[in-house]
């Protein structure tokens, strides 16, 4: 375990060490639920994607959805991750109203996956390796409702027995930061595999934050569990509330008690949930409605093969392949779709194009446009194609940089591609040396005070120079070159 | 009351079905005639839901079915169904408060089979509540009183349980055959009580999808009927896979009919040495000893036989039972179906419903099951259970290398009178002795009508077998069928005798 | 093995079923007599014994991943003793 790199707190007396542990739900992507025919669908009208054996019917029984299976081998793989090739369900007894059974199908003492691996992407660029304790398949409860009525909770149970992989981390994060990593990188993995589609807002991926603090050094203090985070900036902010508040606790010479939590989003608080106050025994056995699960190697081989490639691999290969910084190509991976378009970009069907200019172009205007516009890559205007289209022509110098700008503005509006935009509004680059020392020459000779200012040893009027010349030509005149006409016609 | 038509209500399955076949009888008839049996019978409260109009509507439409050619295995035959599967429609109980009002808009897997094969439905049985019982006392419902009595003594006696309406329906002529479940015993000692057949199949033959879940690992649904050939026909409809129930086994169902063949000559059967018991009454013993005459003179071979682990049998199943029905039953919390009681919030909604629905005994049992399964019991107790239930299974695996099926005494007694054995429930646990040991070997059993005991009450003999093997053991019960001649008719019978 | 009446009190708890007061020490008695019977399971010596996990010797079917299911709401909703929209109403829970 890495304790080198855990960020501290300080207390009034003296420092405190944070140990972070996350357990992620996440929905797995799939037709239908985990032991039920049932659609899983987000958003549907309520109960009515519910079978007799999700509502708990006297009689039912469940079946596994093989699918169901595969995704959370997939996961486990992606993970460097142990694949368990016999695994049990057990029932997780407990009551809730949104548990119709009164129990979870869940597994306990044999998960599908074991020990694995995760690497962080840190702000400063460096890389945290932290571990998976396990990975195992459960049925998602459905959702309680306690808004709708004074004196009533509604239940609907539409998410009740979607299959969920539950993924649990080793304690070995140290601050909200590696957290935050953390859960980008799972998140960014599951949707590079379409296990999961991360989508924190619609609750297909929950984080539970188990956090306790100690002196450095010092052994392990109680924790408590912080349930349901969802979103990244609640749970850096459950951390740093919950981190405070037992240090505070702990320095006043009180005891952290161990309880679940709930994060409240408005007050930016964590406080104990209330259901939760007794202590659960769940009473775990095996579900007799359920043989044991085996795995064939060569299916779980089978799998293997077909896995496409990660995050970190198509990072490393960015910075191999495309010389980018270690920075710029974990921007571009984050998203495989981000990454695909860039690839799309870089590699043309008329040869390779520089890969710095395409990245910067990518993460600059083109994120730019997206943010303002509020859409997603899928639905841009402009597509790899048509981007690819106009670092053509900068690269050829037929429009400046800064004329790229415009033009790309007009065909995120437009649709249309650069080239086309460009003979359209006549905004090739003038290069013609000549068509330069023509215009260099008249605003020479419109400005004599200027031309004294240079020649008096002003160094900066130059700028002023340059910028008369590119306003005379509406923009279009090629910098380099005007600097170089200039500088000459000055001297 | 007046006299039931011409003894239509005293036909097997097989004598109806040929007589149906022929023409000389029509569904609508025998229905009819069958109905009436049931209103005749109330007070024997063996039913808890009639369906005349739909028994009526079912037999009109059979009849139908008939004259345009189809006819299905049970076609028009009159069937009495146990409260605990659920029926389109019609109320289900379990014979529990907690199911108030529950009608459950879909089938059980096995009762839709039967409607496929043409059979119409008299009825839901009445039963010990949740399955959970071996005397039919512990119903929501009352208890079912048993066709027999004593000559000469007016107390009600138990139908034995927990399929004690479907056993006590079939004897009394109310129906001509009846399906219940099976957990530790709950078909075979009602059978044995009644003076009638009754099957456990091999766990996995019939599917589980749609009976109200008692213990997941033991529950299997079975026939009750008149006759051994009866039994066959009924569990050929009723067997086979269902890709909705993950226990279900997929292997052809066999016809059982055919297996029927009388001939046991060259097949070994066994005889477990721990099964006698002291405290076992000497005419228990005697026709023990009978059956095992029986099959010596049809030509079988007589081998003694060890089951080392059989006395720790019921103590396992009253761990594993207990503990697999705590969680099955906490689906009954007044939220989707059934009862709810009011309370000042959610816990007390649960507790409420739960304290108020259920019975004496189903508490007892979840309590059990709750608490073995709690932190730091479950390897004394749950873990161990199962152990030694691999240590049972094992015992019944090295035998049947020696044997082809095991002949045992049905239960430690003959029927009880209602309300004896109620004060201490391991008195009431110890009626299903003989029984439990295959049913936590997952192994098919039948109780056989062989004689009456001195007080002129039904004794039934049992037989085990292989698993999937209902075809030798439905054999050789055939053949002690034939050689006890058991055609004793209870006191009580729907109609006159 | 004896169980008290508090101990019967927390497993009522865990079990959501009401046990009154007076109910307690008879049911303690019941079931401390119900647990010392299926103790003798301790007699035996169950070493390097697997525990049973089915007594079908299957394995665990799985099916292909289809809508076949769901899609009745009302039949879901008709048999609950509250219900309101197509929601289960039950009295609230405060979180």
């Amino acid at each position: 375990m890495a304790d080198t790199n855990r960020g501290l707190v300080q207390g009034k007396t003296g420092p405190w060490e944070m140990v972070i542990g996350l357990e992620v739900h996440a929905q797995v992507i799939s037709e239908s639920k985990l032991f039920s025919g049932a659609a899983t669908g987000f958003g549907a009208a309520p109960n009515s994607q519910v079978s007799l054996v999700d509502a708990a019917m006297p009689g039912m029984l469940p079946v596994l959805n093989g699918h169901s299976v595969a995704q959370a081998v997939k996961t486990g793989l992606a993970l460097n991750a142990e694949i368990n090739l016999t695994s049990v369900f057990e029932r997780k007894n407990y009551f809730y109203p949104d548990l119709p059974q009164g129990y979870q199908i869940s597994q306990y003492l044999q998960p599908i996956v074991g020990e694995g691996t995760i690497e962080l992407d840190l702000p400063d660029g460096s890389t945290k390796e932290v571990g998976i304790e396990r990975l195992h398949m459960e049925q998602d409860a459905g959702k309680s409702l306690h808004d709708q009525h004074p004196t009533m909770t509604y239940i609907d149970l539409n998410r009740s027995g979607v299959t969920l992989m539950e993924i649990v981390s080793k304690p070995d994060m140290g601050s909200a930061e590696e957290a935050a990593a953390y859960i980008a990188k799972l998140r960014s993995i599951l949707r590079y595999l379409g296990t999961c589609d991360g989508n924190m807002e619609e609750g297909s991926l929950r984080c539970d934050v188990n956090l306790s603090m100690r002196r450095p050094g010092a052994a392990l203090g109680t924790r408590t569990e912080t349930k349901n985070v969802n979103s990244i900036r609640f749970v850096k902010l459950a951390i740093e509330y919950e981190a405070k508040r037992q240090v505070q606790v702990l320095e006043d010479g009180g005891r952290v008690v161990q309880e679940t939590r709930l994060f409240d989003a408005d007050r930016g608080v964590t406080r104990p949930m209330r259901s939760k106050e007794e202590a659960h025994d769940y009473r775990y056995f095996p579900d007799p409605d359920l043989l044991p699960l085996v795995l064939d190697p060569d299916w779980v081989e089978e799998i293997r093969k077909e896995l496409p490639e990660l995050p970190d691999a198509r990072k490393a290969r960015f910075v191999d392949d495309f010389g980018l910084s270690p920075y710029d190509a974990g921007v571009l991976v984050a998203e495989r779709e981000t990454a695909d378009f860039y690839e799309t970009v870089v590699t043309s069907e008329s040869g390779k194009r520089d890969p710095k200019l395409a990245a910067n172009w990518l993460t600059g205007e083109f994120f730019g446009a997206l943010n303002r516009s509020g859409i997603a890559l899928a639905e841009a205007p402009v597509d790899a194609k048509k981007l690819g289209g106009l670092i053509d022509l900068i690269a050829d110098g037929t429009i400046s940089g800064r004329i790229a700008k415009e033009v790309f503005d007009t065909m995120w509006e437009s649709g249309k591609p650069a080239a086309a935009i460009v003979a359209d509004q006549g905004l090739k680059q003038i290069s013609d040396t000549g068509a330069i020392e023509a215009i260099v020459a008249q605003v020479i000779a419109a400005s004599p005070k200027q031309v004294e200012q240079f020649k008096a040893g002003n160094e900066n009027i130059l700028g002023w120079f340059v910028g008369q010349v590119m306003k005379a030509s509406q923009g279009q005149a090629n910098p380099g070159l005007v600097n170089r006409v200039l500088r000459a016609k000055l001297s | 009351m007046a006299p039931v038509a011409s003894g239509l209500t005293d036909l097997t399955i097989a004598e109806a079905r040929d007589a149906l076949a022929k023409g000389t009888l029509s569904a609508r008839e025998l229905t009819e005639a069958q109905i009436a049996a049931v209103e005749a019978a109330r007070p024997l409260n063996a039913f808890i839901t009639e369906t005349a109009e739909q028994a009526l509507e079912m037999a009109e439409a059979s009849d139908a079915r008939r004259r345009a050619g189809a006819a299905g295995a049970l076609e028009g035959i009159p069937l009495a169904i146990k409260d605990l599967f659920c029926t389109e429609g019609v109320p289900t109980t379990a014979g529990s408060h907690i199911l108030d009002g529950f009608k459950p808009p879909y089938e059980s897997t096995v009762t839709a089979k039967l409607w496929a094969q043409g059979a119409v439905m008299l009825g839901k049985t009445n039963l010990d509540e949740f399955a959970m019982g071996s005397s039919n006392m512990t119903s929501y419902y009352g208890p079912v009183e048993s066709p027999w009595r004593r000559p000469g003594d007016d107390r009600p006696l138990v139908p034995g349980g927990s399929s004690g309406g479907s056993a006590a329906a079939v004897a009394a002529r109310a129906a001509l055959g009846a399906i219940g479940t099976d957990t530790g015993g709950s078909i075979r000692q009602p059978a044995a009580f009644c003076g009638i057949v009754g099957m456990k199949p091999t766990y996995g033959r019939c599917s589980r999808w749609g009976v109200v879940a008692f213990a997941s690992s033991l529950d299997q649904p079975g026939p009750l009927t008149r006759s051994v050939r009866d039994a066959a026909i009924m569990l050929g409809a009723m067997a086979g896979h269902d890709p909705k129930d993950s226990t279900s086994v997929d292997t052809p169902v066999p016809d059982y009919e055919a297996a029927l063949s009388g001939d046991v000559r060259g097949l070994k059967i066994g005889i477990p040495k721990e099964y006698r018991l002291d405290g076992t009454p000497p005419e228990i013993e005697a026709l023990w000893r009978q059956g095992i005459d029986w099959l010596r003179h049809a030509g079988a071979e007589i081998r003694d036989i060890s089951l080392p682990h059989s006395s720790y049998a019921l103590p396992t199943y009253y761990i594993i039972a207990p503990a697999e029905a705590s969680s099955n039953l906490a689906r009954y919390d007044g939220v989707r179906y059934g009862l709810r009681v009011p309370g000042a919030d959610l816990t007390e909604m649960y507790e409420n419903t739960r304290g108020e629905g259920f019975g004496a005994e189903v508490k007892r049992r979840v309590l059990i099951g709750t608490y073995v399964l709690s932190a730091g019991y479950y390897d004394a107790y749950y873990n161990k259970a199962r152990q030694v239930r691999s240590l049972i299974l094992r015992d019944f695996t090295d035998a049947f290398g020696e044997v082809d099926a095991i002949l045992t005494p049905t239960a430690p007694s003959e029927a009880f009178a209602a309300g004896e054995k109620m004060d201490d429930p391991i008195a009431m646990y110890l009626n299903d002795v003989f029984t439990v040991p295959a049913s936590l070997a997952g192994l098919p059993g039948i109780s056989v009508p062989a004689g009456l005991s001195a007080n002129g009450l039904p004794l039934g003999l049992h037989l085990i077998g292989r698993a999937f093997d209902e075809a030798t053991v439905l054999k050789v019960a055939g053949v002690l069928e034939q050689a006890a001649g058991f055609d004793a008719k209870p006191q009580f019978v729907a109609g006159g005798r | 093995m004896a169980v008290d009446r508090a101990t019967v009190a927390q497993i009522a708890k865990l079990a959501r079923i009401r046990v009154p007061e007076r109910d307690l020490d008879a049911l303690a008695g019941e079931l401390s007599n119900i647990l010392s019977w299926i103790e003798q399971l301790s007699e035996l010596d169950t070493e390097g014994v697997a525990p049973m996990t089915s007594v079908v010797a299957v394995e665990l079917p799985r099916r292909a991943d289809a809508v076949t299911d769901g899609g009745y709401p009302d039949k879901v909703i008709e048999n609950a003793p509250e219900s309101a929209h197509a929601f289960f109403a039950v009295p609230k829970v405060i979180e």
